[in-house]
């Protein structure tokens, strides 16, 4: 029971981060903390990831070992990367790594949008600018 | 061009067995070359030569896949699961072909358009943006790997959502409409990986067919049951599935005429397409959770979906708009096609899918050059453009007549599979709300018709009392474009055995063996 | 499994920001000030960076510091200038809306912790089966000692290039959304009206003026701007055998522009590195890399396929390959991210110093 609370306690504080993300990006209607909420939220996404691919004891996945595809290491000991030490799971990383900038980008898209939203309306709040459309649409019907 | 050459040079054969790739990296590589092409109409050419050459090698991969067969292409030559593996069959190689077509139709069509809606200064960035979308869309269509489908989803959304808001030189509306499209698209994003992390979570594995694999052996637990959920919620998002589909209406209606065009006929349809293979080919149709998700959330909301979208849509003034609710009411369609969970409601729902792209370009089509030539945004301006604009309001009407199924063109075929596959489950009241929601488009679309036909031409003082009249214009290339899609929506009546064949043997592939 | 005394440590440590991270998240969600908003944005970046240090993910955990804390929060504070500094606070009535869907949201993933496996089981699926393969093929199939530099250039190099071409969109985005602030007046569209932000005088590319009281930073810029670029290439090269590589780099060298910008001013950046320049930047990237997949086509072998580039020695072709791509990537990500930088100072107003 411990083991499995111990072994289990991390996603369910991920999960509620997830939430916490999620929550700001339907609650607000600013445009700016709504991007703010997207990015907590696929934060969290990334901590799932990168949480799974971690293996008890291990070390990051780079070997102490020069380019070569000999035996020759830092060290100057033959030794083979794969014995008597653990590494995590390299996967994870990659993908995160690519979910990461994939995120700044569509921030990056979405603030400029906002900038010209707050041009165009003189307010990034989502009730003020429905609202400023709502008036146009019932003066032009 | 170098490179051009050099693939040239070696050899036809090893070109055409790299197809796959070239298929997507084309549109990508070319899309970064138009950026720096300064000249605005020197890019849209360079856009139409590459639309060309990408449908070229899409119909050298339909052509290889007809009989049923499947092509897997490792990239980088990494065998599966290590590296991505691309997989082309009967279901990716019909929708490919439908992307670069529409890619192909869309340009020929929107020269005049961007001229006008898009500043000058722009046109290589706008050309450039168009191309990555493509090639991210045909990514989508053809990855074999769960989290390359996210980038390649991400590719074609950032410039989906980037296009959209290049409306706003015509209505600032444009910019709202697509900062909340990235909301929605991004948090539909965030939730396909999450489903992707569960799955990986549960299998160790991001290659599709090797996931399939792994959980026809397994009995699936409560991870596989949250990833499918996430990613149906995800790709739901994305297909605009209702009551998901609120980013669509605003999108359509306030993008540039020519990205309606394309929107409206692929963005939804690869969104629907991978959802299909994951619902089918990944997980497993039959499995109870599925089951239970079709036949109590997925068939009601379809439902749902074409009669209420049916009616929002018959309120509509803004002719855009009004087509854009027509458009989640034929999700509505082809969901409930996917949810019957048969081979026949399968390929109804795919046949509707390629009926529905070809119908709905024409449409925006008609729309776009009617706005071109006299400026007509709302349904009531429409009036007389048959005296106007007889060709444009001919090709409205025919592809009209296909929106409600009428038979003589292609929407009376695949609305017709769709009752025959919906009566073989017997289910009856899915046949009342084909027939109601088809009543409701009778009634929008003869809105149309009605304006078009049986009233007069506005005066041209009544109707820009201040603006001088502007001048009719109808572009030879772009009521070509027109047109081929409104014969397409013809032709596929008398001879639907292409769409018809790649349906079924799609559909009997996906509920056969998976489909990968 | 049992778990050995080293690793409670980590469970320690991990225990502490996972704290701290869920006490961030709670004050991000109470907060209306969007300079404080913005700034624990970049706080619970930071503590998930530190976080992926201590979970082994060094790589991770550098992109997030220099991506998350670093450029996501530059340009939310630079949106959050042009526009207003307080948000409204939220309804009750769509409060407990949200609520009510992140609730069901939430049960359905903790529905699925009761099948997931155990925090750092080393038998997981996820930590047995592709994983694994990678840390036993990595050297004597690429023979690059970062395995997961290994993986993103090489294993799944076309992930990473559709990487770079969703960084082309989104600097073609910006540019095509604020331009790339080539001009210094607003698009005739937009209506002056609101709160204080908007009266000001139009806005100009002069982020901080080059007052005299600045001479300071310039000297100490002028030193610094040379270290940052070398450390951008360090990472750049390095990134084979430690952590880094071309994302990380090109973040880096952008900052060291950025850094220039802000002492000496737009004007002269844009004169050191013209927006052309920085347009054809955003492109030649993915040309490099996507040029390599179609060199790979030519010489016979598959997309990106790197074994074919060198005939002799697949390892070496490895090695050009992964260099290759990665000055791509470093070209675009350091083009795009100075693109997203002018656009956005392409309409700056007039910062003074007592505005801060």
């Amino acid at each position: 029971m411990v083991d499995f609370i111990v072994g289990h306690f991390n996603y369910w504080v991920i999960i509620t981060l997830m939430m916490t993300g999620l929550y700001v990006i339907i609650s607000t209607g600013n445009l700016v903390k709504k991007l703010v909420g997207l990015g907590v939220f696929q934060t969290s996404v990334f901590q799932l990831y990168i949480t799974l691919s971690k293996v008890a004891g291990g070390r990051p996945p780079i070997f102490d070992k020069l380019p070569g595809y000999g035996t020759e290491t830092k060290y100057g000991a033959a030794v083979d990367p794969l014995l008597g030490v653990i590494y995590s799971n390299p996967l994870p990383h990659v993908l995160i790594l690519t979910a990461i900038v994939v995120g700044v980008s569509t921030l990056a898209v979405g603030l400029a949008l906002v900038v010209r939203i707050r041009e165009a309306y003189g307010s990034i709040e989502g009730d003020d600018i429905d609202e400023a459309e709502y008036k146009i649409e019932i003066a032009s019907s | 061009m170098n490179f051009i050459e050099m693939i040239t040079n070696a050899g036809g054969g090893h070109l055409l067995a790299n197809a796959p790739a070239l298929v997507v990296a084309i549109p990508l590589i070319a899309g970064a070359v138009a950026v720096v092409l300064g000249h605005g109409k020197l890019a849209w050419v360079w856009s139409v030569l590459i639309a060309l050459v990408t449908f070229g090698f899409s119909l050298i991969l339909l052509q290889s896949v007809l009989g049923g067969e499947t092509i897997t292409y490792a990239m980088g030559n990494w065998p599966a699961p290590l590296g991505i593996t691309y997989h082309i069959d009967a279901l990716n190689a019909l929708l490919i072909s439908l992307v670069s077509a529409m890619a192909l139709l869309a340009l020929l069509y929107g020269w005049p358009m961007v001229e006008r809606e898009i500043d000058p200064k722009k046109h290589a960035m706008f050309f450039g943006t168009f191309l990555l979308c493509v090639g991210g869309l045909i990514g989508v269509a053809i990855a074999g790997d769960a989290f390359n489908v996210f980038v390649f989803l991400e590719v074609s959304s950032i410039s989906t959502y980037v296009l959209v808001a290049m409306g706003a030189q015509k209505n600032r509306q444009a910019l709202t409409a697509s900062f909340n499209y990235l909301i929605l698209g991004t948090i539909g994003a965030t939730f396909f990986v999450i489903g992707v992390g569960l799955l990986y979570m549960a299998t160790g594995t991001l290659n599709m067919a090797d996931i399939s694999r792994i959980l026809a052996d397994s009995e699936g637990n409560r991870v596989v049951r949250a990833a499918f959920a996430f990613i149906v919620i995800g790709l739901g998002l994305k297909t605009a599935m209702f009551p998901l589909h609120t980013w669509l209406p605003n999108a359509y209606t306030f993008s540039p005429s020519m990205i309606g065009v394309f929107l409206a006929s692929t963005a939804t349809k690869v969104a629907f397409y991978i959802l299909i293979r994951f619902l089918f080919s990944v997980f497993h149709a039959g499995a109870s959770f599925e089951t239970a998700m079709f036949d109590f959330v997925l068939a009601p909301m379809a439902m749902v979906a074409m009669i209420v979208c049916s009616v929002q849509a018959s309120f509509q003034s803004d002719v855009r708009r009004l087509l854009a609710y027509s458009s989640v009411a034929q999700v509505g369609y082809m969901l409930l096609g996917l949810s019957l969970g048969t081979a026949a409601g399968l390929a109804a729902g795919l046949l509707h899918m390629f009926n529905h792209a070809l119908m709905k370009g024409a449409l925006f089509m008609a729309v776009g050059l009617a706005g071109l030539g006299l400026g007509i945004t709302r349904v009531n301006e429409l009036r007389g453009l048959g005296k106007t604009m007889p060709l444009v309001a001919a090709g409205l009407t025919v592809a009209g007549l296909s929106l409600i199924g009428v038979p003589l063109t292609a929407g009376f075929i695949s609305k017709y599979y769709l009752v025959i596959a919906v009566l073989e489950r017997g289910w009856w009241w899915a046949v009342v709300a084909i027939v109601v929601s088809s009543v409701l488009a009778i009634f929008y679309v003869g809105r149309m018709i009605e304006a078009m036909y049986l009233q007069n031409p506005p005066t041209p003082s009544a109707a820009h009392e201040s603006d001088p009249p502007i001048q009719v214009r109808s572009p030879v290339l772009s009521m070509a474009a027109l047109y081929v899609l409104v014969i397409g929506s013809v032709w596929f009546f008398f001879d639907p055995s292409l769409p018809k064949g790649l349906a079924d043997t799609a559909a009997g592939l996906l509920i056969g063996g998976g489909g990968l | 499994m049992g778990l050995d005394v080293s690793f409670d440590i980590f469970i320690v440590i991990d225990l502490i920001i996972m704290s701290m991270l869920l006490v961030v998240g709670i004050a991000l969600v109470r907060l209306n000030n969007l300079f404080a908003v913005v700034m624990l944005y970049g706080v619970y970046s930071l503590l998930a960076a530190i976080w992926f240090v201590s979970l082994d993910a060094v790589d991770v955990a550098f992109t997030e510091a220099a991506v998350g804390a670093g450029i996501s929060t530059v340009l939310m504070l630079g949106a959050m200038l042009l526009t207003s500094r307080e948000a409204k606070p939220t309804p009750a009535l769509r409060r407990w809306l949200s609520l009510g869907v992140v609730g069901v949201t939430g049960m359905a993933l903790f529905y699925a912790t009761f099948d997931m496996p155990n925090f750092g089981d080393a038998n997981s699926p996820a930590n047995s089966y592709v994983g694994l393969q990678y840390m036993y093929d990595t050297i004597t199939e690429v023979g690059v000692p970062n395995v997961v530099t290994a993986i993103l250039a090489s294993y799944r190099a076309f992930d990473t290039f559709g990487e770079v071409v969703v960084v082309l969109t989104a600097g073609l985005g910006v540019m095509l959304i604020l331009g790339i602030g080539t001009t210094r007046t607003r698009d005739g569209e937009s209506p002056q009206s609101g709160d204080e932000t908007t009266q000001s005088a139009p806005p100009v590319t002069t982020v901080l003026a080059t007052e005299n009281h600045h001479i300071v930073l310039q000297v100490v810029a002028k030193i610094l701007i040379p270290i940052i670029v070398l450390y951008a290439l360090y990472v750049q090269f390095h990134g084979d055998y430690g952590p880094g590589g071309g994302f990380q780099a090109g973040v880096i060298f952008a900052s060291a522009v950025i850094l220039y910008s802000l002492i000496f001013g737009m004007d002269e950046t844009r004169r050191a590195i013209p927006a052309k320049v920085v347009q054809f930047g955003t492109a030649l990237g993915v040309l490099i890399f996507g040029g390599l997949g179609l060199v790979t086509i030519a010489m016979g072998g598959k997309f990106l396929d790197y074994d074919v580039l060198t005939a002799a020695d697949p390892i070496l072709g490895q090695h050009v390959g992964i260099l290759i791509i990665e000055v791509g990537v470093l070209v675009t990500v350091a083009s795009v991210m100075l693109s997203i930088y002018y656009g956005f100072a392409g309409r700056y107003r007039e910062l003074k110093d007592q505005d801060w």
